[in-house]
């Protein structure tokens, strides 16, 4: 009985393989979707969905400053290592600062000395080992990590991918400037070129 | 000392039949380019020559400057000699292939055998490849040739079998004038059920997805042929090519009648379409299907088309010889 039922579940499996060319016969005769590269280009909305290689978040009132604490977050979870930050230091104290120091130490009061600042001194990124997983975005405590959406982004070797994103979201933020606001984001090819 | 004129015919027949296989190969690696494409809706070559016509003949000349290389430790003479094997016998297939009533390059009372035979060639060629290639997925995935074209040839050969037995002959001119020229006058109308075995064996026999297993690129990295670069590879996949369009010719001239066309108008005009429409039928399926898993490939075989096709072949012999 079993054997007869296989048979017709396989006959009706069979159907499924005409719907299959049904579908692919469609897409056939169906326009492409796809834009000719050099001399088109993707219409910016469609460019907004991508996600592209990890770029910094500009601070709300200053976009040439990013929104990191340099925590390091970012990098202790980064599973490529393709993040390096390094924490800005302590500004050294000129040599009468660090006498008047002295001096107050002498005294026996308590010196202030001077905090390092809260953000990096430098954030290098290897989008050539970057897998594009997230996890660094997700780990950042204060959101100063996203993806961009720089579609167009070629280069002819290695050290092409080897990102300095502060200098990159300070160009940027020049860039803005110049345009007076209007294209925040690049949105040309031209442009995200010349951004990364 | 003059030449014998049929050697003379088979010389002109063999040169055309050259320039054939070479033109064959340029456009169907183009179509499939096109068709893979266009179903996946992207326009596919594109910038060689308008619409990237030449493109297919830029791979060709790429192909050919590539260098040659050998593994370490291969055996040197089977390790050349199999693609060439793989290729010679295509040439002898088109040969016997009847393009119109007077255009065949060689007719053979024995026509249908003789390309049943030498389509067998292939598999040695594959397993002399895979063999010499002194790298274990290269002898895995000849393996799998092996038992894959030996499954497949067994149902092909006995749907063959069931027209062989309707025309009473193995000519392939016979078989072709046994048909009308009429959709409903084709051996298609009688044995629809053949017709769905041979294309199925045919796509296994030709090592086309969805049961291209012996190149299996995500399981063995490219089978047989890993080892082999630039034109080595690149008369694989002629032979490739060519034994799609000599297995569409067959299908054509068995179901689709042939060269016959409506009003006397017989021809290669006639025979040249039909054969395009199963190879772009074979594409489809190709750009269709994902590739099916090893057991399932000769589940297929074991369980469903050999006995369908020994029950067709039996059914064709009773009603052969009750009418
Ligand atoms: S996306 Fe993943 S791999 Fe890339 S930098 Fe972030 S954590 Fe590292
Ligand atoms: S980007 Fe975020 S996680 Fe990384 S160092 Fe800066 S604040 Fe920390």
């Amino acid at each position: 009985m079993s054997a007869v039922k296989d048979i017709f579940q396989s006959v009706k499996d069979l159907w499924s393989l005409f719907v299959g060319l049904k579908v692919t016969g469609k897409y056939f005769l169906q326009p492409t979707v796809t834009v000719h590269y050099p001399r088109q280009t993707v219409d910016p909305e469609v460019e907004q969905t991508f996600g592209g290689h990890v770029e910094l978040v500009p601070k709300p009132k200053n976009p040439a400053k990013p929104k990191c604490i340099g925590c390091m977050m970012c990098v202790t979870n980064c599973p490529s290592g393709c993040l390096t930050v390094v924490k800005a230091k302590a500004p050294k104290p000129t040599p009468e600062e660090e006498q008047a120091m002295k001096e107050a130490e002498a005294r026996g009061e308590e010196v202030k000395k001077p905090k390092a600042p809260k953000e990096p001194a430098k954030f290098l990124y290897d989008y050539s080992l970057c897998s594009l997983c997230g996890t660094c975005i997700e780990n950042c405590p204060v959101g100063s990590l996203q993806y961009s959406h720089n579609i167009y982004f070629v280069g002819t070797s290695r050290k092409d991918f080897k990102l300095d994103l502060l200098k990159r979201l300070e160009r940027q933020a020049e860039n803005a400037a110049k345009a007076s606001g209007t294209a925040p984001k690049a949105e040309t090819a031209e442009a995200a070129s010349k951004e990364a | 000392m003059s030449i014998h004129p049929q050697l003379l015919h088979l010389i002109i027949a063999l040169v055309i039949t050259l320039a054939w296989v070479g033109i064959n190969a340029l456009v169907l690696v183009y179509l499939e380019r096109k068709v893979a494409g266009f179903i996946q809706r992207r326009p596919g070559p594109f910038e060689a020559g308008p619409h990237g016509i030449i493109q297919a003949l830029f791979d060709g000349v790429k192909l050919m400057c590539k260098q040659l290389l050998m593994p370490s430790g291969a055996d040197p003479i089977l390790y050349w000699m199999a693609p060439i094997l793989s290729m010679l016998p295509v040439m002898l297939l088109f040969l016997v292939l009847p393009y119109g009533p007077t255009l065949t390059g060689m007719q053979v009372d024995l026509g249908v055998l003789l390309i049943l035979a030498f389509a067998g060639f292939n598999v040695l060629a594959l397993l002399l490849a895979g063999w010499a290639s002194n790298n274990k997925y290269g002898l895995l995935g000849a393996g799998r040739a092996v038992a894959q074209s030996v499954a497949y040839e067994i149902p092909l050969l006995l749907s063959v079998l069931a027209i062989a037995f309707m025309t009473g002959s193995l000519d392939f001119v016979a078989i072709t004038d046994g048909q009308g020229p009429w959709p409903w006058q084709w051996n298609l109308v009688y044995q629809p059920l053949a017709f769905i075995i041979f294309i199925i064996s045919a796509v296994g026999e030709t090592n086309r997805a969805p049961f291209d297993l012996p190149e299996a690129e995500s399981e063995l990295t490219a089978g047989f042929h890993t080892e082999y670069s630039g034109m080595g590879f690149g008369l694989f996949f002629l032979a490739e090519y060519g034994y799609m369009v000599v297995v569409s010719s067959v299908a054509a001239v068995l179901f689709l009648g042939g060269f016959q066309g409506p009003f006397g108008s017989d021809g290669w005009w006639w025979f040249i379409p039909k054969v395009y429409a199963i190879v772009l039928f074979i594409m489809w399926i190709r750009w269709t299907y994902p590739r099916v898993t090893f057991v399932q490939l000769l589940n297929i075989n074991w369980k469903w088309l050999l006995p369908l096709a020994t029950l067709n072949l039996l059914g064709t012999a009773f009603f052969m010889k009750v009418f």
